[in-house]
């Protein structure tokens, strides 16, 4: 059966529709939390976003060393997957709380943070920090939203390209060298300001640089271990961004005023959490991105009363994720509907009915 | 010119911590700094309309609740994306334990 694909671009017809329904910067559903609670978990705090940064790091440096010291054998591949997995699939998350500015209490080190996190994913750091106000903004808004990880009906072949980057990545890769000469690019030039554009091409002169640098030093050392070691992971460590991503929003309502029924909370594992940075209690932080990652549990307490029940395991989430994006290739007008407490739905109806 | 009116009682503002006041069609938030001192700034973020009462005093500073820009609330000064563009800030009396702001 042939299948309507929804315009989700950023200045097409969807756009137009978002504007006309009300719902481009709208007032969004929040479940409340008493104000003197709310400054609780708002509270800046160094240590955990410093020893989960120490703890990052020094995965990233030993798998990098276990890479090198195992360089040419066949150790190499499960040291070098884990070093591009740890590197760039747990930059996502960091880029995130530390570009929210949440994770630690010190700006300057949220920032270089960020631009790092921002680098081996192949996200212009300013471009994206934009974008994800937009997201912020109109969260799976079509025609707002740019970071809607794949539209109705679903393209399988995209997925599977993003799991290596090989759509965002290489985008991104021709836009820092537009970007280097000074130029502008679309959909980029409808959320970046006009004051940050010399940000924007500052970086890439600088990612430009250092690229040539690490190629340079390979052709040096006639080794391809810098570039295995800064160029590749962008690429293959980009898997389970995906992997993590999809959960997000991915098969839930789509123009819709109300985190509970676009984003999905879903519970992990100490160890996914520490990789996520408990990014898994996505509605809570899409309606209090004051709270920083390490307060998002305790945030989950005082709304999960409030809330659809949350995914139980990474496992149940896919479960019904990967069936309703079966449904939509056949009828993209279907998605999960999440149900919400009775005092919410109960409001819910009396609107509909209205 | 000067308008001054009555915002809050002093007590009704939390040492480090914010509270909205309407006024006339306009809005604001007023702040008690950690060091009890009192500020007023416009009431809605200058990047998009959330208000700034809800958001985070740390400081000196208040932070958006929507997408976390940073204002220094004593100046106004925006400190870096998504905000852009200062806050107006307005002076501010303590009387008879009461705060006023002029809002002329």
């Amino acid at each position: 059966m042939a299948t309507a694909r929804r315009d989700y671009s950023l200045n097409g017809e969807e756009t137009r529709r978002a504007w006309e329904k009300g719902l481009v910067s709208a007032e969004w559903y929040l479940s409340p939390v008493p104000r003197a609670r709310l400054k609780e978990l708002m509270k800046r705090r160094n240590f955990p976003g410093l020893w989960h940064l120490f703890l990052w790091y020094a995965l990233i440096a030993g798998f990098g060393v276990l890479t090198w010291l195992t360089w040419g054998t066949w150790w190499m591949a499960p040291a070098y997957l884990a070093y591009c997995t740890i590197l760039t699939g747990s930059s996502d998350p960091r880029w995130h709380e530390f570009g929210h500015g949440t994770a630690t209490a010190i700006p300057w080190l949220n920032d270089a943070v960020y631009n790092f996190a921002s680098f081996f994913l192949l996200r212009e750091p300013t471009v994206w920090r934009w974008s994800h106000t937009r997201h912020h903004t109109d969260t799976i808004i079509v025609g707002r939203d740019p970071e809607i990880v794949n539209p109705r009906p679903p393209d399988f072949r995209a997925l599977f390209l993003t799991a290596f980057n090989l759509i965002g990545g290489l985008k991104t890769i021709k836009h820092v060298f537009i970007h280097a000469f000074g130029k502008k690019t679309f959909p980029e030039e409808d959320f970046v300001p006009e004051a940050e554009w010399w940000r924007v091409h500052l970086a890439a002169r600088v990612w430009i640089a250092i690229w040539l640098g690490v190629i340079a030093l390979a052709i040096a050392t006639g080794s391809m271990l810098p570039i295995a070691l800064v160029l590749v992971p962008p690429f293959l460590g980009h898997w389970i961004v995906l992997f993590f991503g999809m959960t997000q929003h991915l098969g839930l309502a789509d123009d819709v005023l109300d985190f509970r029924l676009c984003t999905r909370t879903v519970y992990m594992n100490p160890v996914l959490r520490f990789l996520y940075l408990n990014m898994n209690y996505h509605v809570e932080h899409h309606m209090y991105p004051l709270v920083p990652y390490h307060a998002l549990p305790k945030l989950h307490e005082e709304v999960k009363a409030d809330c659809p029940p949350p995914c139980p395991s990474v496992w149940a989430a896919y479960r019904e994720i990967i069936p309703i994006m079966f449904k939509q290739r056949r009828d993209p007008e279907t998605w999960i509907e999440k149900e919400l407490p009775p005092a919410r739905a109960e409001a819910k109806a009396a609107a509909a009915a209205e | 010119m000067s308008d001054w009116v009555r915002a809050c009682a002093v007590d009704d503002i939390e040492p480090e911590d914010v509270i909205r006041f309407d006024h006339a069609g306009r809005t604001f938030a007023i702040y008690r700094s950690p060091d009890n001192a009192f500020y007023a700034t416009d009431g809605n973020c200058t990047h998009e309309e959330t208000h700034l009462a809800d958001g985070f005093v740390i400081d000196d500073i208040i932070v958006c609740p929507k997408h976390n820009g940073r204002f220094r609330y004593r100046t106004g000064e925006a400190l870096g994306a998504p905000v852009l563009d200062d806050l107006d800030v307005y002076p501010v009396r303590i009387e008879d334990g009461s705060v006023y702001v002029d809002i002329g």
